[in-house]
């Protein structure tokens, strides 16, 4: 059996179907699995402990409006192989733990998604900002955070007149 | 003696950029130190959400202005994936080509910017000279030194010109005897070796604990390069070894971005030779649903992107995993007893890229 399909059939094993909101394979080598948050730190320890998932990519938080999701890319180099997690955070609570227990490789990708998402990850040892100002008040990349969008497509010579 | 906190930066010829480097330091020996960064934050991913696809390529590739084509092109795997196309055969051989032109002139940028931090003069006029030649060739196939919007989603810009591989085959022909003279220039200097050789080590285990991928992590004995280990385009189809040191000092890294170097050359003639006939462009769709990533062998490491569209002609989300940002991570556990002068001979040699790290 194909590495991915491996990866798949032990996460299928340990957990249940019922864990996961979906579960399947990308591409050669990539598999993807969606769970809730409460799920998170026992599907990465798993990962980590029982399929050699020891590099972590990185760390992303989408704002899809009516929740957020936090999404990790783990890499097993001895497998060669990759999961991609996507944890579902509530809109109004966006709070999940931290990975940094099990990769410290995450902690800076956390306080990234944290700087510019507003994800709190509960039990990351320093979360504080990381790219913007440490009094910034705001966190950029969500979706009610607005963009000039009108003048994007224009350029500076036109808006000057000259 | 006291400890006390030392900012290296972001005013400090050893950051290559702007960024802050702190230390504590126990006299002269480190005890502890705190990479701070962000100085050069431009909010890229915002940016990238009200773009079209296409023209995000103009913004990737000044995340690095040292390797611009290798960051544009793994915008555009990402978006490949995300919008599920192919890319001609002959697409997937230029990129091959201009990629590693493209990481010949990194890590010779490197080398100019290493040998100065050390006290290398020459290294730093010889490896510009070098530089020069593939510049030139980058001009020749992309029209542009720097910044060279060269690759497209769906493909590249455009053809090689005419006689590019006799180009290219005298410039790494010349090329591969100068290296000999740097490679000289910096082991037979007493100098480099003292301030090297052993300082800045990092464990296999602590570097994959820590995320640092590329030459760093390959200097740590680790034979980790996604040109093998999760191919793309071209790849699986040339033949190469990546370059391990055992070491993982700052020696072992300068050792590793040198054979890689050849390694480079060696694979651009490879590729130029099988080019095969066909198109070299498709047309992608506008729009986009769905979601895709990728990630390639960056001159400094994994870099990745991870592309969102939800059926308009611009990306919902990107999100850009830099090397640097990972590997400066790690900056601490290189630092942790060293000598303070020994600062800015284990800074250099993760070849650290301000762009890219504050995205």
């Amino acid at each position: 059996m194909a590495v991915e399909g491996e990866v798949l059939a032990r996460l299928k094993e340990r957990f249940g179907d019922a864990t996961f909101r979906s579960l399947g394979i990308v591409r050669d080598r990539v598999v993807k699995v969606v769970i809730d948050r409460k799920d998170l730190r026992a599907v990465c320890a798993f990962l980590k402990e029982q399929l050699d998932m020891e590099h972590i990519s990185c760390i992303t938080a989408v704002d899809w409006r009516d929740h957020y999701e936090s999404v990790y890319h783990v890499t097993s180099w001895k497998r060669n192989c990759m999961v991609q997690i996507n944890a579902w955070i509530p809109h109004d609570d966006p709070h999940i733990d931290s990975v940094v227990p099990l990769w410290n490789g995450a902690n800076v990708h956390e306080r990234e998604a944290y700087d510019l998402m507003g994800i709190v990850y509960d039990g990351h040892p320093n979360l504080t900002r990381i790219l913007l100002p440490k009094d910034f008040e705001y966190f950029p990349l969500r979706k009610d955070f607005p963009q000039e969008v009108d003048r994007q497509y224009v350029s500076r010579r036109k808006i000057g007149g000259a | 003696m006291a400890e006390m906190w030392i900012n290296m930066g972001p005013q400090h010829p050893m950051t290559h950029g702007l960024w802050n480097l702190r230390i504590k330091v126990d006299g002269e020996t480190i005890v502890d130190a705190e990479p701070e960064i962000g100085y050069l934050h431009r909010g890229y991913e915002k940016i990238m959400e009200v773009r079209e696809f296409q023209k995000n390529v103009v913004l990737t590739d000044r995340l690095c202005y040292v390797a611009s084509i290798t960051w544009s092109h793994c915008y555009c795997l990402a978006c490949e994936a995300a919008m599920d196309i192919d890319v001609p055969e002959r697409a997937k051989y230029l990129r091959v080509v201009s990629n590693e032109l493209q990481r010949i002139a990194s890590h010779l940028m490197w080398l100019a910017a290493y040998g100065p931090d050390l006290g290398l003069l020459t290294a730093l006029l010889w490896a510009l000279r070098e530089r020069e030649l593939f510049l030139d060739l980058l001009q020749l196939i992309t029209g542009a030194r720097m910044n060279q919007n060269y690759p497209r989603i769906g493909g590249v810009r455009n053809d090689a010109p005419p006689d590019f591989d006799k180009y290219c085959s005298k410039v790494i022909a010349h090329f591969r005897n100068k290296l000999k003279e740097h490679e000289a220039v910096f082991e037979q200097s007493k100098l480099f070796q003292a301030r090297t050789v052993g300082v800045g080590r990092l464990t296999r285990a602590q570097a994959l604990d820590w995320g640092v991928t590329g030459p760093n992590l390959r200097a740590c004995g680790a034979s980790i390069d996604l040109r093998k280990l999760d191919p793309y385009d071209a790849y699986p189809a040339l033949s190469f070894a990546p370059a391990v040191e055992k070491e993982g000092d700052s020696y072992a890294r300068y050792k590793v971005r040198v054979e890689e170097m050849k390694t480079s050359c060696d694979l651009i003639l490879e590729a130029l030779k099988k080019l095969p006939a066909g198109p070299y462009r498709s047309k992608p769709p506008r729009r986009c649903e769905g979601e895709g990533f990728r990630r390639t062998e960056d001159s400094r490491g994994e870099a990745l992107f991870y592309v969102i569209g939800d059926g308009d002609d611009r990306p919902y989300r990107v999100k850009i995993r830099s090397p640097v940002f990972s590997n400066i991570a790690a900056a601490p556990i290189m630092m942790r007893g060293n000598k303070v002068a020994d600062v800015v001979a284990i800074m250099g040699s993760i070849d650290v890229c301000v762009g890219e790290m504050d995205k």
